[in-house]
């Protein structure tokens, strides 16, 4: 069975809402829609207060390269352009909408029917992707368009999907692959055209049995796309983790994937880029899965970008008694709430509740070089000395350390027997190491 | 007997005495030269190794202020003005006057003014705190009370009030240093001059988001208004991003704009109490 060679580990996988079908949510009455949903620069808007808007209008525009269209998820009224607390824990700007009934763009094509047939130019499809504000949604929210651009000098020779879903407790990319699978290969045969590529790897943990045998038929129909099970290892999902454990390519430090002519797509992308090339849809909504082991009803949603996280925690039966943490994303990477109104982003992936019991860190302890960081560490770093030479204040040797190379993937802090705080510190150093190396290149 | 003692004394006496012919050219070769006047520097130091003059240390200080043969440009914060006069007696140089500084804490977002709405229950430090979330009471520019500025500080002239979440400087052992200035993630310490008798005019608040959103995560946020801006006759307040800041150096310590102040974010320390209420009543009965 195929994986990544170096560190990893395996958490309890919890997968409870595996059997909840996708739910359609009802709209909200508001919607709070982050101008920043996406890595890069923040999309500009162009709605302003009192204006009428239909579901799927443009409301905002990424202007700068690295960035994203955003689009109304409903239609009515621009009700304020704000600030509000959002996912990140810090206050962003939001475009607020009232919702007035559900009239659509008439270009949006939302009939059910499978279309197969696109006659679009490489650069036809990027040139939508971009317009309809698609992003990576595994959770990164790189925006998607970016991705399908080989740069010059590069060549791409193969397409990974991402169906591998590594954190415990989601489950949005598994409903997806069993109830949009068709759509969904349709989708990863436009990007493997705006490309250039022959072949495609679909990756599947085989903790997901059904979606590996369902999507193998499936694929067997068209050229070029296989599907791969893996052996069940946390961070599996990482785009350089993957590679390895798919093509056995290792991406070099601090280059992109396309440098061993790669390129990663999730699942959900990929039916997004069905959607806005086959359908003109927009990135307007999204799964979730809402989960915990207190809850009434785990769940996966499709909810539109902009809801309140609370209306998603009333549909799945309330918060539980003695809550004592919300965690936006996976319970590996996952960062905690402090604002339960916060919309869903882009890249919101999943919604969990722990029980106050299981929420206290472990205790500080001292360090006792047992170096099971490092035996997990699939960057092949070194947790402790980074957290040491960041706490210390030695941003110059952390970067020699190849701090920079870290995915925050949490799981030196997950096996640490003292409770040692590595990927705090980690973080913290590796927001001064970023610091060091722009100033470097302004100067 | 006799021989084996006069065999040893002469051959380790030769020895030894060969040792101190080679230890005597040695020591002449690698000798280095210290200038005597860095110890005299480094005696009227205070020894505290602090910093606050941004070099490694006082034997640095020493160093550098024995090389510059001049003291312009060095002070030493904890040491004050009377230390560098002292230097500037011992080496025969003029030392320059510089007016003592104090660190104030811009922020008076106690747990009263603005209530923790979540609890946060990762690594106590105010750098991880300041990585993941706007804090507790949920103002982004606000005192996260994990006290790392407590940590920085070694003359002790910080801790941490229980009640208020907020670290205290104490006037009397502050020596300037700027440690906790730099250990602070959100800048929200300060540098001022002390002042007569540490008297001191500041807007405790360094919340530059537009007025109502700042009250909404605190009561005695700066909103901008811009009333202490009219009422300041000196020109010493500045208002940017919705906040006022008043300027030490302009300021002359009237106290006329700490009452404007619609949420009270202008602070007024070791002032005498103010005698106004019965003004108030006067006008009142006018």
């Amino acid at each position: 069975m195929k994986t990544f060679k170096i560190g990893g580990v395996h958490p309890p996988e919890n997968k409870l809402s595996k059997d909840a079908a996708i739910e359609v949510l009802d709209i909200p009455k508001t919607v709070y829609i982050p101008l920043s949903q996406h890595l890069g620069v923040p999309a500009v808007p162009v709605v302003k207060k009192g204006d009428t808007v239909k579901t799927g209008q443009l409301i905002a525009k990424g202007e700068a390269f690295i960035s994203a269209n955003i689009h109304s998820s409903v239609s009515g009224k621009v009700a304020k352009i704000d600030d509000v607390i959002d996912t990140s824990g810090y206050r962003k700007t939001c475009i607020i909408v009232e919702t007035e009934g559900d009239e659509w763009e008439p270009d949006i094509d939302r009939s059910p029917d499978l279309k197969e047939d696109c006659s679009l130019t490489p650069e036809e499809i990027i040139k939508k992707v971009q317009e309809k504000g698609i992003v990576g949604l595994g959770g990164a929210t790189f925006p998607s368009h970016v991705k399908l651009m080989v740069p010059k000098g590069k060549k791409a020779d193969i397409l990974i999907i991402n169906g591998v879903e590594c954190e415990p407790c989601l489950t949005a990319d598994h409903r997806l692959m069993l109830e949009k699978a068709k759509e969904m290969l349709v989708g990863i045969s436009i990007q493997m055209k705006a490309l250039g590529v022959e072949k495609a790897i679909i990756g599947i943990e085989n903790n997901k049995p059904d979606a590996i045998k369902h999507i193998s038929e499936l694929a067997s129909g068209y050229k070029g796309i296989s599907v791969e099970s893996l052996k069940v290892k946390y961070p599996q999902g990482g785009e350089k983790q993957l590679i390895k454990a798919l093509i056995n390519r290792e991406v070099p430090s601090g280059k992109l994937p396309i440098e061993v002519g790669a390129v990663v797509h999730n699942v959900g992308t990929s039916l997004a880029v069905y959607e806005a090339v086959q359908k003109n849809k927009p990135l307007i909504e999204r799964v979730v899965t809402v989960s915990g082991s207190k809850i009434d009803k785990p769940s996966n949603f499709l909810v539109r970008i902009g809801t309140p996280v609370s209306a998603l925690l009333e549909a799945s039966g309330g918060i539980p008694e003695n809550t004592g943490k919300v965690v936006n994303g996976g319970p590996m990477m996952g960062k905690a709430l402090n604002n339960l109104d916060a919309p869903v982003a882009k890249g919101t992936s999943g919604i969990l509740l722990f029980p106050e019991r299981e929420v206290p860190r472990k205790p500080m302890l001292n360090c006792i070089r047992c170096a099971k960081c490092i035996s997990v560490c699939c960057m092949g770093l070194e947790p402790y000395l980074l957290a040491i030479l960041a706490d210390k204040e030695r941003f110059e040797e952390c970067e020699n350390e190849k701090i920079m190379d870290c995915i925050e993937c949490g799981s030196c802090l997950y096996i640490c027997p003292s409770g040692r705080p590595l990927l705090d510190n980690i973080r913290v150093g590796k927001n001064k190491v970023g610091q060091l190396m722009r100033s470097r290149a302004s100067n | 007997m006799n021989e084996i003692t006069l065999i040893s004394v002469i051959s380790l006496g030769s020895l030894g005495a060969i040792a101190a012919i080679v230890l005597y050219f040695v020591a002449q070769k690698f000798k280095v030269i210290e200038d005597p006047r860095i110890d005299v520097v480094e005696e009227k130091l205070p020894g505290a190794n602090c910093g606050g003059c941004g070099l490694a240390g006082c034997r640095a200080l020493a160093e550098a202020i024995v090389k510059a043969e001049s003291l312009e440009g060095f002070s030493c914060p904890p040491g004050g003005n009377e230390a560098m006069k002292d230097i500037a007696d011992a080496l025969g140089l003029v030392a320059e006057e510089s007016e003592p500084m104090i660190a104030v804490l811009r922020c008076n977002g106690t747990r009263e003014n603005s209530p923790p709405k979540v609890k946060y229950e990762g690594a106590t430090t105010c750098q991880f705190a300041h990585s993941l979330f706007s804090g507790e009471g949920g103002c982004p520019y606000g005192c996260l009370g994990c006290g790392d500025c407590v940590l920085a500080c070694s003359f002790d002239a910080m801790y941490m009030d229980e009640k208020t979440g907020l670290p205290v400087i104490i006037d009397d052992k502050c020596v300037a240093c700027g440690k906790c200035v730099q250990a602070c993630p959100r800048n929200i310490i300060q540098m001022r001059k002390k002042g007569k008798k540490s008297r001191r005019i500041f807007v405790s608040c360094i919340n530059t988001e537009k007025g109502g959103v700042a009250r909404k995560s605190c009561k005695v946020a700066c909103i901008g208004c811009g009333k202490c801006v009219k009422e300041c006759k000196f020109e010493a307040i500045t208002l940017e991003n919705f906040l006022a800041y008043i300027d030490y150096e302009k300021c002359k310590l009237c106290r006329k704009c700490p009452p404007v102040c619609p949420t009270g974010a202008i602070h007024e320390l070791n002032f005498p109490p103010r005698k106004e209420k019965k003004e108030e009543k006067a006008q009142e009965n006018a």
